[in-house]
């Protein structure tokens, strides 16, 4: 019932159109008031404290369809923000974006580099190793990250205190980020795939639809395979039961994704030709974020790496290791 | 979503089927004692009736067999669990391994009581050995093409004709064949039929043919008018077409599209283990692991489908061909990362067992239907043929 409300809104105010206005700066428009307002952020939340008591697997279709729709604003951020802190405190309204990592620099600021959203959250919710901490953006110097329509942006404060601390688990935070991450990603891969697949099947050439060629046929066949891993591999780290999803199942999700992400992005491009590289269409809408969220949260290698760790400090088979993803 | 991506949703194994694999981890390790990796590396190609004896006797072939036959009984999750301790351990079990997969299923499904009665008890004593007969000199990716024919004579069949790359037909009591029993070339699927080829009877040649590692896991078999009694015929006449397709999605969505190259890669992590610098190779150990345990995901949601009763032939293809990627990326990256220093006491037999798994890992792609076969068996899942 929330995935089919939450699909409701967004085809209204998060439909090609409005993500484009949102990206050219226009942030005021009725999307985040309608969620806002919508009690969609909060619906980890226990009911006590208003929420829905949503279980982690089921926020896995929600993300998916935030992923779908390329939100241009920090909606998962938000909600995942507000199950990480509970019970211990009302976050203040407005966007709240998460960054995995608050890190002090020689001369006594604090960073919190490629936030995701960072150019137009109001609060970051960070861990500084010790405690959660919620930052405000307004004391912030922004520094944009790559495309400013993806407003990623590092953070920077100088003496600047957080507007709040909190108890919270380092590992809880950047496990959830990375399957919200790869949950977004793959439900803009499977969008990503439609659009290929329907244009496969309308486009004419040589008198027939291109998907008739066994060339483009062999290329859709592939990529379905890699959408289908990565939603797989995203929808697993859903599976826990626990607040937050667990350390190897967020690590195992962000890198299945994020390496299948780039082959989807090619691959729809490929098929599309020449239609696909204007700013009109919209496939570019899809194929941006799939970068942009591959590198978000930590791409394939960092965490590719962090898993081979754990196997290589480990004692027992792969296979008895893998299992326990 | 195209519906052919929505309907693979996540499945998990129950715990019922978990609580297998403990007794198979232990009767393994007694059973297989201290083989090397190199020849734990053959695995579903290694040949060893004793050790097939063996799992049967503990009820562990013809498991999805129901009990009246001397079966376990067990649903296709157990049997998931089952074969991949046997595989993830490089157990020999190309003797049961066809009966157990494919022809005691086929034969439960479309045999009449008698068959059912007369083979099944032995297929689960793994007593009977089955092989494959489908390609042929003129019918390998075209399988419909298929020339090998069997002619009604004196109620029975004569057979003639050849089949090839047929594996462990040497070893084997008995081929199930796709020959065609009616109609012509032209008719393409239509007139095709499985039939029960007991292979010591007389007009039946087999010979091996070795491969490119030294081995010989496959042979040509010919028939020369070959007297059939009527009852070799398996199912009906004419849908032997059908009862293939419905065989390949047992064949294709198991762990051995996904584990072909696991010795090695765990050997190869063994290796690392013991190494002070094989930390640097963390994030190709983790990249692997990540794709073994997506396909491992994948493998389980088609086993669920398998085990509704479900045949999920166009998904089981998929997870083949993305399995059967990654069972030749492990040789690949292992080969990649070789360099000019000792690297261990396991280095001899690494090298063995690389040797024998690269030559062989162009073949993971070719049998049970070649890497482009299934990807059009995919476009036409997606609705593009």
């Amino acid at each position: 019932m929330i995935l089919e409300a939450l699909e409701r809104v967004l085809d209204d105010h998060c439909n090609s159109a409005a993500v484009r206005r949102i990206e050219a700066g226009d942030r005021a428009g009725p999307l985040w008031d309608t969620i806002e307002q919508g009690g969609f952020l909060d619906i980890l939340q226990p009911e006590e404290l208003g929420g829905a008591a949503l279980p982690l697997p089921d926020l896995f279709p929600i993300l998916e369809c935030l992923g779908r729709h390329c939100v241009p604003l920090p909606i998962a951020q938000s909600i995942v923000a507000r199950a990480l802190v509970g019970a211990q405190a009302t976050l203040p309204p407005g966007l709240v974006t998460i960054a995995n990592r608050l890190q002090g620099t020689a001369n006594g600021d604090l960073v919190c580099v490629r936030t995701p959203y960072g150019l137009l959250a109001d609060h970051v919710l960070t861990h500084d190793g010790n405690a959660m901490l919620l930052m405000p953006s307004a004391g912030a110097e922004r520094a944009c990250i790559g495309d400013p329509r993806n407003s990623m942006a590092t953070l920077t404060w100088r003496n600047v205190a957080p507007v709040m601390r909190l108890a919270g688990d380092e590992q809880d935070l950047s496990a959830f980020t990375a399957a919200m991450a790869a949950a977004m990603l793959s439900g803009a891969m499977q969008q990503t795939f439609d659009m290929a697949l329907a244009y496969c099947n309308t486009r004419v050439q040589f008198g027939k639809s291109i998907g008739k060629f066994q060339a483009l046929q062999q290329q859709l066949s592939v990529m379905a395979e890699h959408v289908l891993a990565g939603a797989i591999a995203a929808e697993c780290a859903f599976r826990s039961n626990g607040l937050a999803p667990s350390a190897l199942a967020g690590a195992f999700a962000k890198s299945r994704t994020s390496e299948a992400a780039s082959l989807v992005a090619a691959t729809a491009h490929a098929v599309h030709g020449a239609i696909g590289m204007t700013d009109e269409y919209g496939l570019g809408l899809l194929t941006r974020r799939l970068h942009d969220w591959r590198m978000s949260y930590g791409a394939e290698d960092h965490w590719n790496q962090i898993i081979g760790h754990h196997i290589l400090s480990g004692s027992g088979t792969l296979v008895d290791q893998v299992r326990d993803i | 979503m195209s519906s052919l991506l929505s309907q693979l949703r996540l499945a998990s194994l129950p715990v019922g089927a978990q609580a297998l694999r403990a007794a198979v981890k232990t009767f393994l390790a007694s059973a297989l004692g201290a083989a090397s990796s190199d020849v734990r590396a053959r695995s579903w190609m290694g040949f060893d009736a004793g050790f097939s004896r063996a799992l049967a006797s503990r009820g562990w072939v013809g498991v999805t067999l129901p009990a009246e036959y001397g079966g376990a009984n067990l649903d296709a999750f157990d049997r998931y669990v089952l074969v991949e301790e046997l595989l993830a351990a490089g157990a020999p079990v190309a003797a049961h391994w066809i009966a157990d997969r494919q022809s005691g299923p086929l034969i439960l499904k479309f045999g009449t009581d008698t068959q059912k009665a007369f083979f099944l008890p032995k297929i689960c004593r793994a007593e009977v050995f089955f092989c494959i007969g489908m390609s042929e000199p003129g019918a390998g990716s075209d399988l419909a093409s298929v020339s090998t024919r069997a002619t009604p004579r004196d109620a029975g069949w004569v057979l003639n004709g050849q089949k090839i790359w047929t594996t462990n037909a040497h070893h084997c009591q008995y081929m199930i064949a796709l020959v065609r029993s009616s109609g012509e070339r032209e008719d393409r699927q239509a007139g095709l039929s499985q039939f029960i080829i007991d292979l010591s009877l007389p007009g039946v040649t087999v010979r091996p043919i070795r491969d490119l590692s030294g081995d010989a896991h496959f042979s040509e078999v010919f028939f020369d008018n070959v007297q059939l009694a009527n009852d070799a015929l398996i199912g009906a006449e004419g849908s032997g077409w059908a009862q293939v397709n419905a065989e390949l999605a047992f064949e294709r969505s198991g762990p051995e599209r996904i584990y072909s190259s696991i010795v090695l890669l765990e050997l190869w992590i063994r290796l690392l283990r013991q190494n002070p610098l094989g930390q640097l190779q963390a994030a190709k150990v983790g990249r692997m692991a990540v794709h073994l345990a997506a396909l491992r995901n994948m493998s389980i949601t088609v086993t669920a489908k398998l085990a509704l009763g479900e045949s999920p032939v166009v998904e089981a293809a998929l997870v083949k061909d993305l399995g059967t990627e990654f069972e030749q990326m492990v040789p690949q990256l292992i080969e990649a990362s070789v360099g000019v220093d000792a690297q261990g006491e396991l280095e001899a037999e690494l090298h063995r067992t690389l040797a024998y798994v690269s030559q062989m890992s162009p073949s993971y792609s070719l049998r049970g239907g070649t890497r482009e076969i299934l990807r059009g068996m995919i476009a036409r899942g997606l609705g593009l043929r």
